[in-house]
């Protein structure tokens, strides 16, 4: 048995049955990281002694496991609060900050067995595309070294497919699991706003943000989504609802869905390639009994600067209480306090942050609010309405996840304008607060993943797992392993 | 609206970020392509439609008082720069 190659659910059925121990899991996936991760830097910390330590106490509780990812090693993007070890916002203005909490997601994976290797590499405050804005460095994609890992969990991607962690969970404000899922050849899920709380994620865009599972298929990812989805007190956002069954849910029988496909969405701007495997899910699905609509969906042009207004404004106002008092880093050399504050944040904030929160100040400022912020609003409500009624003609809408494979390092810095377009296929779905996952469903020439994505209407995570289950029963796209990470 | 060098002057004071000469050239100029693409918006006519900020219907959620234990003051303080065991330590801000 080579312990890579199961999936979360596979793994956590051999602990279970006794065929491994949660030691041997724990040591295979840190070998792994020590062979791999000079060349990756897809995590900023590795707890490798805390992860051997609560493998002994998991084993010891084994035999009354309830969770099937009892003992299954995973790892957690930096930006969610982990108590005690270090959480960075892979940005310097955190410094070494430990928390002194765990996020609600921590607590629940934990109190389903979870085991953590770690933090994980990601674009600095989630505010990127491409994991090249982390102080730490850029994470490299598994598929190709020379090429990105997406963002803004790039790391968490990186790690799923070189078969450094079995799953593990990032945010997600505008795509940022889907898109890196997509880039690195995993299956990754953004559920519908409030199904899992925020409590203990470090705030980019309150209002887009959610946390979410990257892993190796839809059957893993619906029995994590089991574990994180639930109301919390604590996080006045998330929403009761019918959770837990996502997993006993998965028949694979898409008999009579309605898939549709927003013309609007396969234009100008969407590589030949990617057009074509994306489609193809299509045909997949129809084989087993589902239809397909065409549908129009005549706001995509509007929804990457409705996006970016609002995500900025959000963040320059949560980004206001990194200042060099109650967390991290400070500036060495100041002049009273509100030169503190200045230094400490224009050195301890990179280039792509300063640019957001000062979009995100001027949307904001006195005079331009109702020309652009309220602007964004309105549109807003106009794209929900657009997904409103796509969803009275089909249950799930599948489009591209983004417009072409992982482009090269360095491509993307450059030109932010361009980077930011690359999110046309992903905001849309924070914007509206709907779930939507993203699953490989081919290869380029190059040998790069392709993703599918699939929106499905509020609370819709069951349907878009059943028809991702379906399509991974009949291929092996997800099975794939990115060549030269035999770790074995 | 274009933007100036003047004016990210203006939202850097308020973002409390200082931007050198050579960054604040660059940084106009990104913020000025970036306004100029987001201006696509004004294509649309939202005349009438209300500003949408929560995509659920959301009301306050009220519930009965509880005493719980708060956060340990050293744990809190631990993570700060610059502490006395007490407080956070800033540079004096009022003569």
């Amino acid at each position: 048995m080579v312990l890579r190659e199961l999936t979360a659910l596979e793994l956590g059925a051999a602990i279970k049955k006794g065929e491994v121990s949660i030691k041997e899991a724990a040591q295979a996936a840190l070998d792994a990281v020590a062979v791999q991760d000079q060349a990756l830097n897809a995590f900023i910390t590795v707890t490798g002694e805390r992860a051997l330590d609560r493998a002994e106490k998991l084993q010891a509780g084994v035999k009354d496991a309830q969770s099937p990812l009892y003992g299954v090693p995973m790892a957690i993007k930096d930006n969610i609060c982990t108590k005690g070890v270090k959480t960075s916002c892979a940005s310097k203005i955190l410094g070494d900050f430990a928390p002194p909490y765990d996020a609600a997601v921590v607590d629940r994976l934990a109190e389903a067995g979870a085991l953590s290797l770690g933090k994980l590499n990601m674009d600095e405050f989630a505010m990127g595309s491409t994991s090249e804005t982390s102080f730490y460095g850029p994470v490299k994609n598994p598929w190709d070294l020379d090429r990105v890992p997406g963002g803004s969990s790039g790391g968490a991607a990186a790690a799923v497919a070189a078969g450094m962690s079995w799953y593990a969970i990032g945010s997600d404000t505008g795509g940022s699991i889907r898109q890196p899922a997509s880039y690195c050849g995993v299956t990754g899920m953004k559920p519908t706003y409030g199904a899992v709380s925020r409590y203990g994620l470090i705030a980019y865009a309150s209002s887009l943000d959610q946390i979410g599972p990257l892993c190796r298929d839809a059957a893993d990812c619906a029995a994590i989504l089991d574990a994180l989805q639930g109301k919390d007190p604590k996080d006045g956002t998330s929403l009761d609802g019918q959770y837990g069954n996502l997993l006993s849910g998965l028949t694979g029988d898409v008999r009579g869905m309605k898939i549709g496909l927003p013309v609007d969405c396969y234009g100008d701007g969407l590589d030949g390639e990617v057009k074509t495997a994306v489609l193809a899910v299509a045909d997949v699905l129809k084989a087993r009994g589902a239809e397909v609509v065409e549908l129009s969906f005549p706001v995509m042009e509007y929804v990457v600067p409705t996006y970016y207004i609002i995500a900025a404004a959000e963040a320059s106002s949560n980004l206001s209480r990194f200042d060099g008092v109650k967390y991290g880093w400070r500036a060495q050399e100041y002049e009273g306090l509100a030169d503190l504050y200045r230094k400490t944040r224009t050195q301890g904030f990179g280039a792509e942050v300063k640019r957001r929160i000062l979009l995100g100040a001027f949307v904001l400022s006195s005079g331009y609010y109702d020309a652009y912020y309220k602007k964004a609003l309105q549109v807003k409500a106009v794209i929900k309405e657009a997904f409103d009624k796509a969803f009275q003609q089909c249950d799930l809408l599948l489009t591209p996840v983004a417009p072409a494979t992982a482009p090269r390092l360095g491509e993307s810095l450059s030109d932010p304008l361009k980077m930011y377009l690359s999110d046309v296929y992903t905001v849309s779905v924070n914007l509206a607060g709907l779930p939507g996952l993203s699953m490989p469903c081919g290869f380029d020439a190059k040998g790069l993943p392709i993703g599918a994505q699939l929106i499905g209407p509020h609370f819709g995570e069951g349907t878009l797992l059943n028809a991702a289950h379906a399509f991974q029963l009949d291929t092996d796209y997800h099975k794939r392993a990115p060549k030269g990470g035999d770790l074995a | 609206m274009n933007i100036d060098t003047e004016m990210v002057d203006y939202i850097a004071e308020l973002s409390r970020l200082e931007l050198q000469t050579g960054e604040k050239q660059a940084m106009t100029a990104q913020l000025e392509q970036i306004i100029a693409y987001i201006n696509v918006l004004n294509k649309l006519d939202t005349t009438g439609v209300e500003p949408m900020s929560h995509v659920f219907p959301v009301k306050n959620v009220l519930r009965e008082d509880e005493v719980v234990p708060s956060q340990d003051r050293a744990q809190l303080l631990a993570g700060s720069p610059a502490e006395d065991k007490e407080a956070f330590l800033v540079p004096k801000a009022v003569e």
